[in-house]
């Protein structure tokens, strides 16, 4: 079975994958066993499985496993640990963030990605970097908040 | 071997059977896979024993068991805060065990707002039955009388001060063994330390940082991964199928059932790309109607029954001499649309069967699954894990199903992840309805006469649980008919109204399998109801708000009108507004099935006459639920219930041809995003001294009529048919 190498959460991690268009969500989730970023369309139309590469906010159920090489992977477990939280991360937690939880992984992962670009945001910033990443439980408001609560964080 | 009762925690959850979530406040435990015996879980399962819901681990620490489940609608916590604070310890020394059927007492299904009203009560009676039981020793111990004694940091201690005992300490290595007692003390709210404090939710950080296990995310040794290849109409039967054309995909194995086929590999990829290219050739099947065709399906019967649900006075003769106006109101049906799709684990070997389940109701399913594996109730657990967004039945029964025959086809434990067009093409849908009302003023200015009448699915009679696609599939037998909750409660105006009358048209079946979907029926029977006031305000010449108060006499549903009303700056004037400048507000008000909370919601929007556009700016809700129990809990369900219901009034129906949902991705079935988020302003009415009741659903209900009021506010435009799409808002215009 062809291997592949990949650079995740600053280790290089050597797969076997039989497809090289196996989507990187479903190397991350198996292979890897990093299941914070989920499978939600598998379309790239929510967001859920949302990781960073080379600091670009992407989806990894479009991403072939065979387009990385040399490319820089960050998922939720890289971005922060429980002992030393991503500022979103806390900010998250402080406004109690989430209802069922599932989007909120990506959220947090297209979120880091736009602080990392810009630091100090406005309402609408937050609203439009996140307007590809949808939420069924109706979280929107807190997401928000927690997205300028980091801001303030970050850029002060 | 011991009681599991006297086991600290960590031990205990090394000695269960198969797998106990626990989570220990204030961060979460995660799912763990034990060996061991079974027979060290047998607890009582008894819901009239205290043992049933909780256990005093030796270390003090204390175990509740709980049926009710936390669907991301903060259980967790409060159920933890209404036992910590009836037991006198804190709520971090609670372990909470969420619905295992090896485990957790039978509380019916988490659904219809009844985690806390219900569920959380029951188990707080049970939590101040063990406190006086707890007392009970200590007092006997020390040869005092037991009204010496109280409570406090998990210790028995004399309310005159002093060394306490430990509660692992009066237990150690026994059950408490006594009956549930209905007429326990139960604290005083004016006492609460614990109850109606905003404590963080236990589950938030794992969520946050990736570590939180889904059911979609846990993994058993040997698991493989399964998908079930879906008809490419519903009805189709299988006729043949190709084995040969997934060839080059080494290890994977087709089940094929009767008309059930799927597919089962180790990698999770190979089952993916496997199903897709699986070829199969079915029947061909045209049995739907077609979304267009669903108001006439209505409208047209046959009718199962007709009901009068209310009569008072006499409707149709106020009716009949008077100026009266009418409406008609149209929900379509529409989708759960979680975000991810449904997904289980099932292991079904030796004649047993254990299944992971994001179930609503574990126990109610264990039987399903016992009678569709035909093995007895007793060999089969259900055991839950947190799925992705429920608000009502959607996929999670029927991929459970779909694991349970594709592990018991290869015996090995199966994970089964639906895809997108699986939950959006085939999960459950909330029903279609249909409702036209009349009504007319008195001589007052006042409502003299209403008329609801109903067209609307009716539910089957003790329906053990919904039909499942998998056992439909493979031609195993199961009770047919059709849920979708009480969707006819709330057809009634809530203000006084001398003559009025509420009759059903029930229809037999739906044109889609449907199930509940949060607030079942009520959130479009307050659409038409809320909606009707406003129109017989405005044929008043009245206020909303003056309106609606003057036709109610419920000090708590004058509280919340009064409340939202000051919460948006409310300024007192007919509809619509003078010009119909394109910016307007509207108002509605519920009282959740006339028994449990009361809501009152404000509205402001734009709306662009030229596209038809609606921007909802502000929205104001004061909520009464009785006793709160974890306030900021309370906010992020209003929260929801406002964002999601604007979306499914906004943007949602589902669309299907005469033989499959056609609105399978995110792009045919658009919801709500960031950029439409309005400012949401919330007012909670706190009661401690009444019971508390549900949140889940009752704030959903008035979003639909507060937006379309608000409509007419700003353009003079009524809008009666969901969802309010530029389109309809343009023909509304004229």
């Amino acid at each position: 079975m062809p291997k592949f190498k990949l650079n995740v959460n600053d280790e290089t991690r050597t797969v076997d994958i039989r497809d090289p268009q196996e989507p990187l969500l479903y190397v991350l989730r198996n292979a890897l066993g990093l299941t914070g970023a989920k499978y939600g369309c598998g379309l790239g139309q929510c967001g859920s499985c949302t990781v960073i590469v080379d600091g670009e906010a992407v989806r990894s159920c479009l991403m072939p496993i065979s387009k990385l090489a040399g490319k820089k992977v960050t998922t939720i477990e890289g971005l922060g640990t429980p002992g030393k939280p991503h500022p979103l991360q806390t900010a998250f937690v402080a406004e109690q963030a989430a209802q069922c939880g599932y989007c909120v992984t990506g959220m947090v992962m297209t979120g880091a990605a736009l602080l990392a670009r810009k630091p100090a945001i406005t309402r609408d910033d937050a609203q439009q970097a996140l307007s590809g990443n949808l939420c069924r439980c109706g979280t929107h408001e807190r997401i928000l908040r927690a997205m300028l609560r980091a801001s303030k964080k970050v850029s002060a | 071997m011991n009681s599991p009762f006297s086991q600290p925690r960590r031990e205990f959850l090394q000695i269960g059977g198969a797998l106990v979530v626990g989570f220990t406040l204030p961060s979460p435990a995660y799912a763990q896979r034990q060996s061991g015996a079974e027979e060290a879980l047998g607890k009582t399962l008894d819901p009239s024993e205290v043992d049933g819901f909780v256990a005093v681990n030796a270390d003090g620490s204390v175990t509740i068991y709980s049926g009710k489940v936390d669907l991301g609608q903060g259980l967790r916590i409060a159920i933890p805060q209404m036992a910590a604070e009836e037991l006198g310890i804190g709520v971090e020394r609670i372990v909470l065990i969420e619905g295992d059927t090896a485990l957790t007492p039978d509380q019916g299904a988490t659904a219809g707002s009844s985690g806390i009203m219900r569920g959380g009560v029951q188990v707080r009676q049970a939590a101040a039955t063990a406190r006086e039981a707890l007392i009970g020793m200590a007092a006997a111990r020390a040869n005092k009388l037991a009204v010496e004694f109280d409570t406090v940091d998990g210790e028995v201690r004399l309310k005159t001060g002093g060394a306490g005992i430990r509660f692992g300490d009066l237990v150690a290595n026994k059950r408490l063994d006594v009956k549930v007692d209905l007429k326990a003390n139960l604290r005083d709210p004016a006492s609460y330390t614990v109850v109606g404090k905003p404590l963080a939710r236990p589950d938030i950080p794992g969520k946050v940082d990736g570590r939180h296990v889904y059911v979609h995310d846990f993994r058993i040794d040997g698991m493989l991964h399964g998908r079930v290849v879906r008809p490419p109409a519903v009805g189709a039967r299988l006729v043949t199928v190709d084995d040969a054309s997934i060839r080059a995909i080494a290890g994977v194995r087709v089940v094929r059932v009767n008309d059930f086929l799927g597919v089962v590999a180790a990698s999770e990829w190979d089952a993916v790309t496997a199903a897709q290219l699986l070829k199969a050739r079915w029947s061909e099947s045209m049995p739907l109607i077609g979304t267009s065709a669903v108001r006439g399906w209505l409208r047209a019967g046959p009718f199962a029954a007709d009901e009068t649900l209310v009569k008072k006075g006499d409707a149709t003769a106020a009716l009949a001499g008077a100026k009266k106006v009418s409406a008609e109101f149209y929900w379509p049906m529409q989708s759960h649309g979680s975000m991810g799709p449904s997904c289980a684990v099932a292991d079904v070997r030796d004649g047993k069967a254990t299944v992971w389940s994001a179930s609503q109701a574990t126990h109610r399913f264990r039987e399903t699954i016992a009678r569709a594996l035909a093995l007895p109730k007793d060999a089969v657990r259900v055991i839950y894990l947190d799925g992705s967004g429920c608000y009502g039945m959607n996929g999670h029964d029927d991929a459970a199903a779909d694991a349970a025959l594709l592990s018991k086809a290869v015996g090995r434990p199966v994970r089964v992840q639906w895809s997108r067009e699986d939950e959006h093409g085939w999960d459950p849908k909330a029903p279609p309805q249909l409702l036209a009302l009349e009504g007319a003023l008195g001589d007052d200015g006042k409502i003299n006469a209403w008329r609801t009448e109903m067209w609307i699915p009716k539910a089957t009679a003790s329906l053990p649980n919904m039909p499942l696609l998998a056992l439909d599939a493979a031609g195993i037998a199961q009770t047919p008919g059709i849920t979708t909750g009480l969707i006819s409660q709330n057809g009634d105006p809530p203000y006084a109204v001398p003559h009025q009358e509420v009759v059903v048209h029930w229809l037999p079946t739906a044109p889609l399998r449907p199930s509940n979907f949060r607030a079942p029926g009520k959130v479009a029977n307050c659409f038409a109801v809320e909606s009707f006031t406003d129109i017989l305000a405005v044929a008043a010449r009245s206020d909303s708000v003056a309106f609606r108060l003057q036709g109610l006499s419920d000090p708590r549903g004058v509280e919340v009108i009064r409340r939202a009303a000051a919460l948006l700056g409310w300024q007192p004037r007919p509809s619509p507004a003078p010009d119909t400048p394109g910016a307007g507000r509207g108002f509605a008000y519920m009282h959740y099935k006339h028994n449990e909370s009361y809501v009152a919601m404000a509205m402001e929007v734009d709306v662009a006459k030229a596209t038809g556009a609606i921007r909802v700016r502000r929205v104001a809700c004061a909520h009464d639920c009785g006793l709160v129990i974890n306030p900021d809990a309370l906010r992020s369900q209003i929260e929801g219930n406002i964002l999601q219901t604007l979306s499914r009034t906004l943007f949602e129906e589902v669309a299907f041809d005469r033989s499959r949902v056609t609105s399978v991705d995110w792009a045919s079935y658009p919801i709500l995003t960031f950029p439409d988020v309005p400012e949401i302003l919330i007012d909670i009415v706190s009661r401690p001294k009444e019971p508390p009741l549900g949140a889940g659903e009752a704030s959903a209900t008035p979003v639909p009529a507060a937006l379309a009021n608000a409509i007419f506010d700003a353009v003079g435009a009524r809008l009666t048919t969901v969802p309010f799409t530029r389109e309809r808002v343009r023909a509304a215009l004229g």
